[in-house]
């Protein structure tokens, strides 16, 4: 069973009178624990297409179906719900919360979003805490650290909840090339260790080399359908 | 909820000088209004006592019509001795009067032998009087104190004890007109001095009931005012509403009614004072509720505009709009509690501090009162549960625009 399957998904944003068609009619399947790259130019639409998988833009056109449920039309809370449950973020500028230590960022998820009881809570912060190799950072706040451990960071509080599938909209646009790297084979690392579904977006063709399943993306439309490169993909 | 009150007051430890400055506004709001309740309520309550417990009692009764001649304190207008019966039978009866004592109002002159002046005077039985007014005794303020007077003795008003140079123990005469015009007079023995203190008949002196019947030969039981006191001023309305009601229906043979009614509010100037007063307390809370709104919102559409990327990313990963809602209301809630607090510790100690030093002030030709504010459980309460209440208010539109924020739009902010 596919973890994702877009069939004829549309975007279409009105503005005014303009109509701009962000993602014309795409269809593809994502299957579970793979390490997924959509690669296409700015303003190809990645970033539509991410959020509408993340359920936080409904489309306008076609289905979509995302760990057995349809998404295409969800409520505020139960979209809120949904992501909650099923995905974790990844973001470009890091979005970590700043009043918040290293572990309560992490923490944050389990506090706010889930219902936790304190027990479980500290052994899985401290298990993720591990994994992104950031214990020895846990007290400290995110300006207190570097771009590269923020993400880090992010990549852990997007994992905490024991999420499907983890969305990264260009994770490393804001690293440098060796963070760059680092940060997408942690990724790969984590998917291998908790069977989480990969998808990041990028511009950059060589950050896209470390992908499994690649989605090219062009003027709102897939150009190869989910070609496999190398990898280990199963 | 811990947990929400436990980001919410992170949160307001981004910007501890922003914080500081608006739990320190709402504080000085606290601070004003608590102050002000206490010293202003303890004014009037010391000064609605000194009324009531000195002077006037709760509530007078007068023959119809002798109010609107007070100043030329007619005999004329008494109540007689079957008018005075009827009224004692009804005050008996009734569960809420403490106790009530009989004057007889008179206007004489008086003489030390070598001046003589106008005098007003209270003609009462010491025992009622007394019982009446239980503060009558502090205003004495030379001579004995204890039992008020007795036959043949007089209490003289401080200002013709003063302006006509005499003291206790001396001699002096009254001598006054009686109802039919003949002149009497007679010697009495200076008591006391008693202090004025504001407000109609806060210059009367005081002698003995017989005395005052012997002086304008009045045979039968004559009276020109009855003040009662009740077993509590929260009774008033209520006393005054039955009674009233029993008093209307006694008329005279045209039918007229007989007896007047009033409460002390209606006789003392100072019951506008207290008006007042609680007027200003009401201007000063709604400068504290105002002060408390505008902070409060200020500082929330403040954070609320600062943090949409924030707002973005936690509604993005799965925060409900309900909780963020609940945080930002909650982030107003604790500025306004903070603020509550401060300003009602502050409030206490500078309450404590202001009985501690004593402070007094004057009042009219009163002068010395002594200030002794306090404030009760309840002021305190409904101030806090008002602030915090605004304070909740106050936030609810900026909480409301975070919570409705789109996830996407929010993110995309710069
Ligand atoms: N909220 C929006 N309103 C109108 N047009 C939008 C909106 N978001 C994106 N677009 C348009 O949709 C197209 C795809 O944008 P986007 O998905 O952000 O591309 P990418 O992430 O690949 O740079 C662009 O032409 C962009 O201008
Ligand atoms: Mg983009």
């Amino acid at each position: 069973m596919s973890l994702i399957k877009a069939m004829q998904l549309e975007k279409t944003y009105v503005t005014g009178d303009i109509e701009v068609k962000a993602i014309r009619g795409v269809d593809f399947t994502i299957e579970p624990a793979s390490f997924v790259s959509f690669i296409g130019p700015s303003g190809s639409g990645k970033s539509t297409l991410l959020n509408m998988i993340g359920c936080l833009d409904p489309p306008t056109g076609g289905k979509l179906i995302v760990a057995d449920q349809d998404i295409t039309n969800l409520a505020r809370n139960q979209a809120a719900d949904f992501r909650g449950n099923t995905i974790g973020f990844v973001f470009q500028d890091f979005n970590l919360i700043p009043v918040l230590t290293v572990y309560e960022n992490i923490e944050y998820p389990l506090l706010m979003v889930q219902k936790w009881s304190v027990g479980d809570r500290k052994k899985r912060v401290m298990s993720l805490l591990e994994a992104v190799g950031m214990a020895d950072q846990a007290d400290k706040y995110p300006s207190q650290i570097s771009g590269g451990q923020k993400q880090r960071v992010a990549v852990a509080r997007a994992l905490v909840t024991n999420a499907k599938l983890v969305l990264a909209d260009e994770p490393t646009a804001n690293l440098d090339r060796e963070t760059a790297n680092r940060i997408i084979s942690m990724m790969k690392t984590m998917r291998d260790e908790f069977q989480t579904t990969f998808i990041f977006s990028t511009h950059d063709p060589k950050v896209v080399k470390s992908a499994e399943v690649i989605f090219t993306i062009e003027d709102g439309k897939l150009q190869k359908n989910g070609s496999e490169v190398g990898g280990t993909h199963v | 909820m811990f947990n929400i009150l436990k980001m919410a007051a992170k949160n307001l430890t981004r910007y501890r000088r922003r914080t500081f400055l608006t739990t320190m506004l709402i504080t000085l709001g606290v601070v004003a209004v608590l102050l002000f309740v206490s010293v202003s309520g303890s004014f009037k309550t010391m000064m609605i006592g000194q009324i009531t417990d000195s002077m006037l009692g709760h509530l007078q009764v007068h023959r119809k019509g002798y109010l609107a001649s007070i100043d030329s304190l007619p005999l004329n207008k008494n109540l007689n001795q079957k008018q005075v019966k009827k009224l004692e039978e009804i005050l008996r009866s009734e569960e809420a009067v403490e106790s009530y004592t009989f004057r007889i109002k008179l206007g004489a002159m008086f003489s030390n032998y070598a001046e003589t002046t106008n005098i007003r005077l209270n003609a009462v039985m010491p025992d009622k009087e007394l019982q009446t007014m239980p503060l009558l005794g502090d205003r004495i303020i030379e001579g004995e104190k204890e039992g008020l007077l007795k036959k043949g003795e007089i209490l003289l008003p401080e200002l013709i004890a003063k302006g006509m140079k005499v003291k206790v123990g001396d001699t002096i005469v009254l001598v006054a007109n009686n109802k039919d015009g003949s002149v009497n007079g007679q010697s009495f023995l200076v008591r006391g001095v008693l202090e004025g203190i504001s407000g109609p008949g806060g210059r009367d002196g005081i002698m003995h009931l017989e005395d005052a019947r012997s002086l304008l030969r009045i045979e039968e039981m004559e009276v020109s005012e009855v003040a009662i006191r009740l077993k509590s001023i929260d009774q008033m309305e209520d006393v005054f509403n039955g009674l009233k009601a029993q008093l209307s229906s006694m008329t005279n043979k045209e039918g007229k009614p007989v007896f007047e009614l009033h409460t002390w509010e209606k006789l003392s100037p100072f019951f506008n004072i207290a008006k007042m007063i609680d007027l200003m307390t009401l201007f000063i809370k709604v400068m504290l509720v105002a002060i408390v709104l505008v902070s409060i919102m200020n500082v929330m559409i403040m954070a609320v505009y600062e943090r949409i990327n924030e707002i973005g990313t936690i509604a993005a990963i799965g925060t409900r709009p309900g909780k963020i809602l609940a945080l930002f209301v909650t982030e107003g809630f604790l500025l306004g509690l903070l603020g509550t607090i401060s300003g009602t510790i502050i409030s206490l100690i500078g309450i404590t501090a202001m009985n501690l030093s004593k402070l007094t002030f004057n009042f009219g030709r009163q002068t010395g009162l002594e200030l002794a504010p306090t404030i009760d459980a309840s002021d305190i309460v409904v101030t806090v549960l008002i602030v915090i209440f605004i304070a909740v208010l106050g936030s609810l539109q900026p909480a409301l625009k975070a919570a409705r924020m789109d996830p996407i739009a929010a993110l995309r902010h710069v």
